[in-house]
């Protein structure tokens, strides 16, 4: 404390440095301000004592509490499950359908589906299944793979073109590659907006009995098993049905691929989909 | 008062602080670097393949981290939404790595799987497209731009220097596994070399133009791969409370 001395003024006490005349007033710091930074520091240790808070070398101290993040919050997921399970276990016993017949389980189900619906399933089938270019509308009753809550059930489950094991699978071939004649695609797209009330042209019959109808069936009506769409319904999935869009499919189709949402989603909120998808509308 | 030199002298003002902040600093870093627990021990975690390496250098570069964080924290709503808890472990071959806090779009941390390639593109070219409140920005050119990857070998070597367990293997074969990956179809291609390297990698050509890599293929083949590495079914949370 070389030359600390009085500010005349304040009373105050100053730091005792100058600078061109100008003292710096060493104003002690306010009385709460104090005790709350001695209350902290008492708190500090206290933590230390009770939370995980000191690294040693290679472990750190887990304090009286042990507490862990991690932990707690399976602690957390496991009450809710638990919580759950009332209505979880009877999802689990129940077929879809057993579920969509029971009203209690009905009503759970299309509440939790619309939730995990807009969690999941609307960036590509949009806010109330009303489908998108490439993306099938679910709220209709046009179903590529079938429409009963079984069929809904699996279509979710293992994915259409997926990666799991089980998924859908079919894909329509290259025609356009030297497989068919320019003028047979243009006689099978004409068959195609015939078929769809378009206008067309019917020449096409005996091409489309013979190289499409295994998959889109001999009407024409499409095949769940196959995957095949109703050609017939005037709702399409790639363009407008114009006869150019026909064309391009035929020549170089495209295939749509929903991802299996087995292991991402577990078996009750699967089935709540199921029963929610085919409440939309369109179920069979 | 004695801290009278410091405050007339710059050069011993600056050491000081100098010390100060590097006590801090050493006090939080130093001990995760000894400790045992910073990062689990899980099975599955590998380098990114080549291809994912240059869509991860792509998603820095279009910042696509001011909008998306890559950390699923311990917290029911986050478990529901997103699914299991990022493990630092599923981050450690990361530099810098993504975790992030600002989320004006979803976490990313396991968006691989959840939609299809298709729709990646789709998203990316125009996210309006498919989600029509989006406010995402439309990153179109991806798809036009072709991807440079001279560097994919140079590359995976400096990250070697900082701890990226790359193989002599894989630097040797970076142009080739790229290319395997982006061309999954194509007759060349040799995709079991590329997954015994690699494994879960997945192969297509991502964004439907089969002739040429564009910077899209390596993104979206980046995003298919985020959180996927790690089979959670086998994991065992009690071995990595903290
Ligand atoms: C990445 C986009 C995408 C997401 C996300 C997605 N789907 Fe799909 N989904 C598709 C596509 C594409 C098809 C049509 C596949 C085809 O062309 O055969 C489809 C088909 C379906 C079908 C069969 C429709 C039919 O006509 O047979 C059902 C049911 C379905 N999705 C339900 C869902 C549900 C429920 C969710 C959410 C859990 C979901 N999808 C999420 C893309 C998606
Ligand atoms: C091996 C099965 C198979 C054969 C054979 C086949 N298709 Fe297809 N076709 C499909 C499938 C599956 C789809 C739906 C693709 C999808 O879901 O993404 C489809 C889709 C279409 C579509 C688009 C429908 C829409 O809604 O946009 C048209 C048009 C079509 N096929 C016409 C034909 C014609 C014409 C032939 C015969 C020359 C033919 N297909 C032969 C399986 C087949
Ligand atoms: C301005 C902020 C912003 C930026 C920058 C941004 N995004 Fe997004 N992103 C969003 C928003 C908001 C959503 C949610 C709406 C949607 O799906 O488009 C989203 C959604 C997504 C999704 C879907 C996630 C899911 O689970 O549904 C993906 C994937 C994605 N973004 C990738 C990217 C990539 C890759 C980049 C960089 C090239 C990027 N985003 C840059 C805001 C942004």
């Amino acid at each position: 404390m070389a030359n600390v001395e009085k500010d005349a003024l304040t009373g105050t006490e100053t730091t005792g440095h100058e600078w061109d005349g100008i003292r710096e007033l060493n104003t002690p710091l306010p009385k709460w301000w104090v005790y709350i930074f001695a209350a902290s520091v008492v708190w500090a240790i206290g933590y230390y004592i009770f939370m995980p808070a000191w690294p040693t070398l290679h472990d750190y101290t887990k304090g009286i509490l042990d507490y862990s993040s991690r932990a707690a919050h399976r602690a957390e997921m496991a009450r809710v499950a638990e919580a759950r399970s009332v209505w979880a276990d009877r999802f689990r016993e129940a077929t879809v359908d057993e579920i969509a017949g029971n009203d209690e389980l009905r009503r759970y189900a299309m509440a939790g589906g619309a939730y995990l619906f807009a969690d999941n399933c609307v960036p590509c089938h949009g806010a109330g299944g009303q489908g998108g270019p490439g993306y099938p509308v679910l709220a209709d009753d046009d179903w590529l793979w079938g429409g009963t809550r079984e069929a809904i059930e699996f279509s979710i489950r293992h994915g259409i073109r997926s990666e799991s094991d089980e998924t859908r699978y079919n894909v329509m071939p290259v025609f356009g590659d030297d497989y068919l004649e320019d003028e047979q695609i243009a006689q099978a797209a004409d068959y195609v907006l015939h078929l769809s009330g378009q206008g067309g042209s019917d020449a096409g019959h005996e091409l489309f009995v013979d190289e499409c109808s295994v998959c889109h069936g001999e009407q024409g009506t499409g095949l769940a098993e196959m995957g095949g769409p109703n050609l017939t319904d005037g709702i399409w999935l790639y363009g407008t049905g114009s006869r150019d869009d026909v064309m391009a499919q035929i020549r170089n189709p495209k295939h749509g691929v929903m991802p299996a949402w087995e292991g991402r989603l577990d078996d009750v909120a699967i089935k709540q989909l199921a029963v929610f998808v085919h409440g939309l509308g369109g179920g069979q | 008062m004695n801290h009278e030199i410091f405050e007339k002298n710059v050069i011993l003002l600056s050491i000081g602080i100098l010390i100060t902040v590097a006590v801090g600093g050493l006090v939080q870093i130093v001990p995760l670097y000894t400790l045992d627990s910073t990062i689990e021990k899980v099975d599955g975690v590998r380098p990114y393949s080549p291809l994912e390496l240059a869509g991860r250098d792509i998603y820095l570069r279009e910042g696509c981290y001011t909008c998306h964080s890559q950390m699923i924290r311990p917290f029911r709503d986050e478990a529901e939404r997103y699914g299991h808890y990022s493990l630092a472990a599923e981050s450690m071959y990361d530099h810098p790595f993504q975790w992030g806090s600002k989320r004006t779009g979803p976490d990313l941390a396991r968006v691989g799987g959840k939609y299809s390639n298709d729709w990646h593109v789709a998203h990316l070219i125009d996210p309006r497209a498919v989600v029509p409140e989006s406010v995402m920005p439309m990153y179109a050119f991806l798809a036009e731009k072709e991807l440079s990857f001279d560097t994919a070998a140079a590359h995976m070597k400096t990250l070697r220097a900082l701890g990226v367990p790359y193989t002599d293997e894989q630097i040797e074969n970076a142009q080739a596994d790229l290319l395997n990956q982006a061309n999954g179809d194509a007759d060349e291609a040799d995709p079991d070399a590329l997954l015994a390297r690699y494994p879960k990698a997945k192969i297509g050509d991502f964004d439907g133009k089969p002739d040429t890599i564009t910077e899209m293929d390596a993104l979206v083949a980046y995003l298919q791969m985020l959180g996927t590495l790690i089979d959670f079914t086998e994991y065992k949370p009690e071995m990595d409370y903290r």
